[in-house]
């Protein structure tokens, strides 16, 4: 069928205004033609506190501005005046859903410049507690993405499963969301008793769950209907505007940070990139829902081999006095979101020169949003918006 | 030897490169050279992925250092790519032709370093600071627990520590 049938796309643009020579529409709001509309900071539709200003004519969007800046609190700033010790519990606090990759970031980057070499069974546990933090944060995401195309009670099914990874967190962290777990040096405990046990109950609902998920959301005739085809991200566009993660995995590139840069206990692991080909929102959900089957697997996996006892952190000398040497480094990690990285720079004090963080979202949500959501309809930016996994507060920092 | 770091040497003797660890390279370059520099490593070497882009304040020696961190996707080597400019009036080449993402990396050192990129879109427009004027609040002379004190107020009943007197009471009370 043709697709402009299928999607019932008007071919006849003569009612259009013209593009100009740089391919946009001069905007004229006086003409009464167009209309201004705030999407957000507060919408449903929007992962975390972000506004995208969009020029309607009609249904259709025309032009799209993003405005960040309401969830700023400087953490950049703020660690520079902090010991290398107090920014460990201030990293976290960077990225909401999943702020284990900030503190492996953050504690590698320092081992790294401070030449420490961390316990086998520490690097066991930082993997597993990584991939943990990705389970939850796709199941946070898969709601979001169902609940902005209408489902809601996706949302529902997939927080209560959450839920059940943060019970596992709080056992083993003594945290629900922010766990502050990874201390430069290695982790801050073993594995609780029978914890297995509890976390293989938990797996299995959830994989209970994600067989009625795939059923109700992904076999369902109008979540298809609305998303295949749509927000397309041409492969040509991955290194033009930095595109990582999921986003680029879903058209056909297997960038993988935990394949392709092996960090932790990854070469270990027995898995493949996730990798899709149509790179439209179904392809780039189905693409996260089999990523976080994968992060299940994974998590079978480094139960099965890991150590359960032994030493988990290298001795580190008094925290309170500690001098980082000079030098700076750059540490990646793959988050659900895509490359998560931090660039550490030490001037040999005991503060910290620069930190700075390299948030996924930040070319998404940007440069690449602002292109992709120009001709699209107003009814599917909160999907298209959800789908590239957008999180405003690593834009912020 | 390494046949990044020779091209690189052969075709801009005025850049120091050294080694990290493996995939990990350095390079610093004069600002004339830098945009000249990136897009060899972009068009020529491979190097098509921008990671980040940032500033570093020395306000010692006055200078802001900058830094491209190049990523090249099949060999799996990343770059660091490093200038200095002047803290005085600081402006750089843009590279918005080369990465679209560049532009809000650009938008955003002109904030919060006052580092200007002409020509760069939007560069001007605030991107998180709506109103702001002040020092760019990321350069090091920028007093934040000043500025806090002459903007917020403390709410009534609060202690504060210093967090080194405090735990050392709290830890070794015996040696105090």
């Amino acid at each position: 069928m043709k697709f402009s049938k299928l999607f019932k796309i008007n071919e006849d643009r003569s009612l259009y205004p013209p593009l100009n020579s740089e391919g946009k529409v001069d905007i004229d709001l006086r003409s009464h033609k167009y209309v201004k509309l705030w999407h957000g900071p507060q919408h449903p539709g929007i992962t975390g506190n972000m506004s995208l200003e969009l020029t309607l004519l009609g249904d259709e969007i025309m032009d799209c501005e993003t405005h960040v800046g309401y969830l700023h609190r400087g953490f950049e700033k703020l660690m520079e005046r902090r010991k290398w010790i107090q920014c460990f519990p201030i990293v976290c606090r960077i990225t909401v859903p999943e702020p284990d990759f900030n503190e492996y970031c953050f504690a590698a980057g320092v081992e790294e410049l401070a030449g420490i070499e961390i316990p086998e069974t520490a690097q066991w546990l930082r993997t597993l507690t990584l991939e943990m933090a990705r389970l939850q944060s796709y199941l946070m995401w898969i709601g979001g993405q169902a609940g902005s195309l209408g489902m809601g009670i996706i949302g529902q099914w997939s927080n209560y499963c959450r839920d059940l990874v943060l019970d596992r967190f709080e056992e083993l962290t003594g945290g629900r969301i922010y766990h502050m777990y990874i201390i430069p040096g290695g982790v801050r405990g073993l594995l609780p008793d029978g914890f297995e046990a509890r976390m293989e109950e938990t797996l299995k609902t959830i994989e209970e769950f994600m067989v009625d998920i795939d059923r109700v959301m992904f076999n369902n005739a109008v979540f298809k209907k609305r998303t295949v085809g749509m927000g397309y991200i041409d492969p040509k566009w991955i290194y033009q505007f930095g595109i990582t993660g999921p986003n680029a995995r879903a058209a056909g590139i297997p960038d993988d940070v935990r394949k392709k840069y092996p960090y932790l206990k990854y070469p270990e692991l027995d898995f493949e990139p996730v990798v899709g080909k149509d790179s439209d929102i179904y392809t780039r959900a189905d693409v996260r829902r089999r990523d976080l089957l994968l992060s299940v697997d994974l998590i079978r996996q480094i139960l099965a081999k890991m150590p359960k006892d032994g030493d988990f952190k290298a001795s580190t000398p008094n925290v309170l006095h500690w001098q980082i040497p000079a030098g700076e480094t750059f540490i990646r990690s793959e988050c659900t979101r895509g490359e998560f990285a931090y660039y550490i720079v030490s001037d040999g004090s005991e503060y910290p020169r620069r930190i700075n963080v390299r948030g996924p979202s930040y070319t998404h949500a940007v440069a690449l949003l602002e292109k992709m959501i120009i001709n699209t309809n107003l009814a599917d930016v909160a999907g298209l918006m959800t789908s590239l996994h957008t999180y405003p507060p690593e834009i912020e920092r | 030897m390494n046949t990044l770091l020779d091209n690189i040497k052969t075709v801009f003797p005025n850049a120091e490169v050294w080694t990290q660890r493996k995939g990990l390279y350095h390079m610093s370059i004069p600002k004339e050279q830098l945009v000249t520099l990136v897009t060899h490593l972009k068009e020529v070497e491979g190097y098509l992925h921008l990671v980040q882009l940032t500033a570093v304040d020395w306000i010692e020696k006055n200078q802001f250092q900058l830094t491209y961190i190049l990523n090249n996707p099949n060999k799996r080597i990343d770059v660091m790519v490093k200038t200095f400019i002047p803290r005085d009036n600081p402006t750089m080449e843009t590279i918005h032709h080369l990465w679209e993402q560049a532009a809000t990396y650009q938008r955003e050192l002109r904030e919060m370093f006052g580092i200007d990129f002409p020509g760069s879109p939007r560069v001007d427009k605030p991107f998180i600071l709506e109103g702001w004027d002040n020092i760019p609040p990321y350069r090091r002379d920028f007093d934040t627990k000043k500025y806090a004190e002459e903007t917020y107020f403390p709410r009534p009943g609060r202690e504060t520590h210093d967090p080194k007197e405090y735990m050392k009471k709290k830890l070794y009370p015996d040696e105090i």
